[in-house]
């Protein structure tokens, strides 16, 4: 009795974490083929394995500029929504105003609009004040959605923190800004992390308002990758690849903060 | 000249329309311990703001060295406190959570270093200077703390209950330190506590506070053994003092119509008429076997507890409950008639509004 247990314990997630990988091992062996390969047979992994996707992506303009459009909208906007998130958390946490806690709703329900929403407004907009196609547009658009959220994370991960905190500073001799950078930030640098890397990965995989508010000169990779599929016939060995790449900023990031991501769990902020 | 310490001249404090502090004049010693006795949420802490100035009062005026600084912000007053929470900086070594104050206040180098080592040597942290906040234990925390308020020679030093966290053992020996540590320092010091045990152990002077209201401020032994009123008393005696009410007739007090007992010396003077008779719990002895006391009375042992070597009992008499603090294992049966001696050498008299008229030590 105890030998079949045991089988059916690492039996049943060793299933579920093939049925969760096949789709991404699945992408990156077609990224090692070539794409008559692809369309010719059906291998499980690469009869003639190849890295020529890879080096086209690599060394071709047209698309390694899309990563780093990409890229450079996403830490625009990581950027500007802590920077803009971290006093309003404060306030949040430390003030009582009037209106408050209406306030902090109606910020959350900000996120709970579609994107499709925004995009003609956005466009419009960014079109009439000449922002059209560029990267701080896709950046502000996208603190839409991530100004609440990270004001929620924030909020949550500074309410953990005693007021008693503050007071000893202010008692020792700090001044508010240096109180606020040199104690309660890195107090707080779990949050910051955890904040910083929803924003990152909403904002990397946000694919409506990119592609809209984008023409050429900020390209974002995803729409790249949409564009040459129509144009230059079905090049299914290089999307793959160019897929398997957007994965790699994401599993870095989770890497690295997730520690602080079961603390947010834990304060129920994630 | 003696200089004057730190005032409190009608301060009032009120927070959307409710007051938390009633106006408040008090003049607390310039040195030596200040004690801020009183029940969880009587504003012991709200007080303690107030006087630091993290709190601005509604009404009235903070003074100290003579000094109005009422406007003052906190961080230009040279105050220090400590919390009952271990509050430092958690990405700090210890050394860098001393030395905080005095980066701030942009001293030198050597001197921060000499001072630090001063104080972590007094306080027994030099071992773990290197360490984080969060790799000590909960005494070593508060220690922290508690060099981080010294380093710097504040005027006033404010202790919020910063034993409260620690366990018993680790909260002594804190306890026994602190008198030594404050013993050559030119600072007032105001120390907040639930316990009346060691507002008399820290002796110094001590402020009775009741709902947001300071009873009574005086020297630690005149408030213990002359209350002002029975608010006063009643934060000074732990267990709480059995109080109960008599009637004087002729030159008796009586209890309950049964027990009685004579008013002497200056008793002898109060008019006739209702008082309340206010007893502390180890004036209140239990009577072994058939023995008889100056005032004995017989009540209806209600709940009997034993913690080491001290019996603590509550008893019913005359529709009011009574607690009995002895020396020794006493083991009572619930529910029984027990004998209890009452001390009234020991106690003291209050008039119906509260007011304490007299004492039978006078």
């Amino acid at each position: 009795m105890g030998v079949p247990m045991n089988r059916i314990k690492w039996l049943l997630p060793l299933l579920y974490i093939l049925f969760v990988l096949l789709p991404i091992y699945w992408l990156l062996n077609m990224s090692f083929k070539t794409t008559n390969e692809i369309l010719g047979s059906f291998t499980l992994w690469p009869d003639q394995f190849t890295l020529q996707n890879y080096r086209t992506i690599f060394t071709d303009p047209t698309w390694y500029v899309g990563y780093l459009n990409t890229l450079a909208y996403v830490l625009a906007n990581t950027a500007i929504s802590l920077a803009v998130a971290l006093p309003a958390a404060y306030a949040f946490s430390r003030y009582r105003f009037l209106g408050d806690k209406h306030l902090f709703f109606w910020l959350l329900s900000n996120r709970m609009a579609p994107p499709a929403v925004f995009a003609l407004p956005f466009f419009q907009l960014y079109s009439a004040i000449g922002l059209f196609d560029t990267h701080i547009a896709v950046a502000l658009a996208h603190c839409l959605f991530n100004v609440p959220l990270a004001v929620w994370i924030l909020e949550g991960f500074m309410s953990g923190v005693p007021k008693e905190l503050d007071e000893t500073a202010f008692v020792d001799g700090y001044s508010f800004p240096r109180f606020f950078f040199r104690i309660f930030i890195p107090t707080i640098a779990a949050g910051i992390g955890v904040a910083a890397f929803f924003c990152f990965m909403f904002s990397w995989v946000e694919l409506l308002l990119a592609k809209t508010l984008t023409a050429v000169a900020a390209k974002p990779i995803a729409a790249t990758m949409t564009r040459t599929a129509s144009t230059s016939g079905y090049e299914l060995g290089l999307l793959s690849a160019a897929g398997a790449l957007t994965i790699v900023p994401g599993a870095l990031v989770i890497y690295f903060v997730r520690n602080y991501i079961a603390k947010g769990f834990a304060l129920g902020r994630v | 000249m003696t200089r004057s310490g730190l005032e409190l001249r009608g301060v009032e404090l009120r927070v959307d329309g409710q007051v938390h502090i009633h106006r408040t004049d008090v003049a607390l010693a310039p040195q030596g311990f200040n004690i801020l006795l009183g029940p969880t949420l009587a504003g012991k802490t709200t007080l303690m703001r107030l006087m630091a100035g993290l709190l601005k009062p509604t009404a009235g005026e903070v003074w100290f060295h003579g000094r109005n600084v009422t406007a003052v912000p906190v961080r230009a007053r040279g105050v220090a406190m400590v919390y009952q929470q271990f509050i430092n900086y958690g990405h700090q070594s210890v050394y860098e959570n001393i030395a905080s104050p005095l980066r701030v206040a942009r001293a030198s180098r050597a001197e921060i270093k000499a001072r630090v080592g001063r104080i972590a040597e007094l306080l027994q942290l030099s071992p773990l200077l290197d360490r984080r906040p969060a790799e000590l234990s909960g005494g070593q925390q508060q220690r922290t703390a508690l060099a981080r308020a010294l380093v710097k020679d504040a005027g006033l030093v404010l202790l919020d209950e910063p034993l409260a966290n620690l366990d018993y053992k680790l909260r002594e020996a804190l306890r026994d330190e602190l008198p030594r540590l404050f013993a050559d320092r030119d600072c007032t010091v105001v120390y907040a506590t639930t316990e009346p045990g060691e507002a008399l152990l820290l002796g110094g002077h001590t402020a009775t506070v009741h709902e947001g209201r300071v009873t009574q401020f005086g020297a630690t032994s005149t408030v213990y053994r002359r209350p002002v009123d029975l608010l006063a008393a009643r934060a000074f005696s732990d267990p709480p003092m059995n109080s109960a009410p008599v009637v004087k007739r002729g030159g008796n007090f009586e209890l309950g119509g049964v027990t009685a007992w004579p008013a002497q010396r200056a008793l002898a003077g109060l008019a006739d008429g209702p008082y309340t008779v206010g007893l502390r719990p180890h004036r209140v002895q239990p009577l072994a076997g058939g023995a008889t006391g100056a005032v004995t009375v017989e009540g209806r042992v209600a709940i009997a507890e034993i913690s080491g070597s001290e019996s603590v009992v509550h008893f019913d008499l005359h529709g009011s409950t009574w607690v009995s603090q002895s020396h020794g294992v006493h083991a009572f049966d619930v529910g029984t008639m027990a004998a209890f001696s009452l001390d009234v050498s020991r106690a003291l008299y209050f008039a119906p509004d509260g007011r304490c008229v007299g004492s039978a030590e006078d």
